[in-house]
């Protein structure tokens, strides 16, 4: 039986409602990981715990914590993602809308992109 | 500096459940300076117990090979106090492993009263943090073996759980024997 986007919404969100001890109302589709629901970096790796273990799934840590590009000479100049870099952002993460943080993409705001939306895409594409 | 947070493991199963003691003495400095008058064991330590019993069974899983730290306490309930005297249970059991870290849950309790529920996080550290281990493996193992840890360790088919290679070679380096020793 396939999972149907609907499904996975609510186990993502029950999942963040677990890790961050949310309220029901307070996870909405386009709320920011970190801005509006105050993920920190360790509970990231409790909600990647609880999103493997919810949908049977692994997830690589690369796939949404792209360290690698956001530290790389490469990809990386002043503090701010390259054209390349971004290229390569979107390419690794398909899922997320990178129209804001083209504007001004600067490497520290990188974390405050993710939205629930975007996790719920990431899931699809990993159970479809 | 000493840290222990538990006396003696009564159960070790690897990948499945660790049990140990915790005898509050009164002995121990900081019970009363908490609370001057009305000694009990801080809520904080409690919780270091637990983590210390899970944190072992997680570790043992791969064989020390991780380095294991409490990352998160997803979920903590304290249902009564520990004072001097008291011989608490801590029961952990392994509810998911995998290769950034693991999930356990723990149970604290005072004979029949229950002390504590909680769920614990823990994380494994990659080299991006440091690529040093966390402990001594010689003295790692003198604290294993003052645990007991491998008098009541088994795996869950009952064999004996045997010492890991690493360790007993680090400990018969650091005392000058020839060879490992399993039992010293």
């Amino acid at each position: 039986m396939a999972t149907t986007n609907e499904e996975i919404y609510e186990k993502v969100k029950e999942a963040l409602i677990d890790a961050l001890a949310l309220d029901d109302d307070e996870v909405t589709p386009g709320a920011t990981m970190v801005g509006d629901l105050g993920a920190e970096s360790i509970d990231f790796l409790d909600i990647v715990f609880r999103l493997e273990k919810g949908f049977g799934i692994e997830i690589p840590r690369a796939e949404l914590f792209p360290e690698d590009i956001l530290q790389s000479a490469d990809f990386v100049e002043d503090g701010k993602v390259t054209a390349d870099g971004i290229s390569e952002l979107k390419k690794r993460m398909p899922f997320v809308d990178f129209s804001r943080f083209e504007e001004n993409p600067a490497v520290q705001d990188f974390g405050q992109l993710l939205t629930v939306q975007d996790l719920c895409r990431y899931i699809e594409s990993k159970v479809g | 500096m000493r840290w222990f947070w538990i006396d003696r493991f009564e159960e070790f199963i690897h990948g499945v459940r660790a049990c140990a003691i915790k005898n509050v003495a009164l002995a121990e400095d900081y019970l009363d300076e908490l609370s001057p008058g009305h000694p009990f064991l801080p809520a904080s330590l409690i919780v270091e117990g637990l983590a210390q019993t899970g944190g072992l069974l997680v570790a043992q899983y791969n064989g020390y090979q991780e380095r294991v730290v409490l990352a998160k306490i997803t979920r903590a309930k304290f249902h009564s106090v520990a004072c001097p005297g008291d011989t608490i249970r801590y029961e952990t059991t392994l509810d998911d492993i995998r290769n950034d870290g693991a999930l356990v849950t723990g149970r604290g309790t005072v004979g029949d009263r229950p002390l504590v529920d909680l769920e614990l996080m823990f994380a494994h550290l990659d080299e991006r943090i440091a690529d040093h281990d966390l402990f001594v493996p010689a003295d790692f193992l003198r604290m294993l073996r003052i645990l007991k840890l491998y008098d009541v360790g088994r795996h869950p088919d009952g064999s004996p759980l045997e010492i890991e290679p690493h360790l007993l070679e680090a400990e018969a380096a650091a005392m000058g024997l020839g060879s490992p020793q399993t039992n010293l």
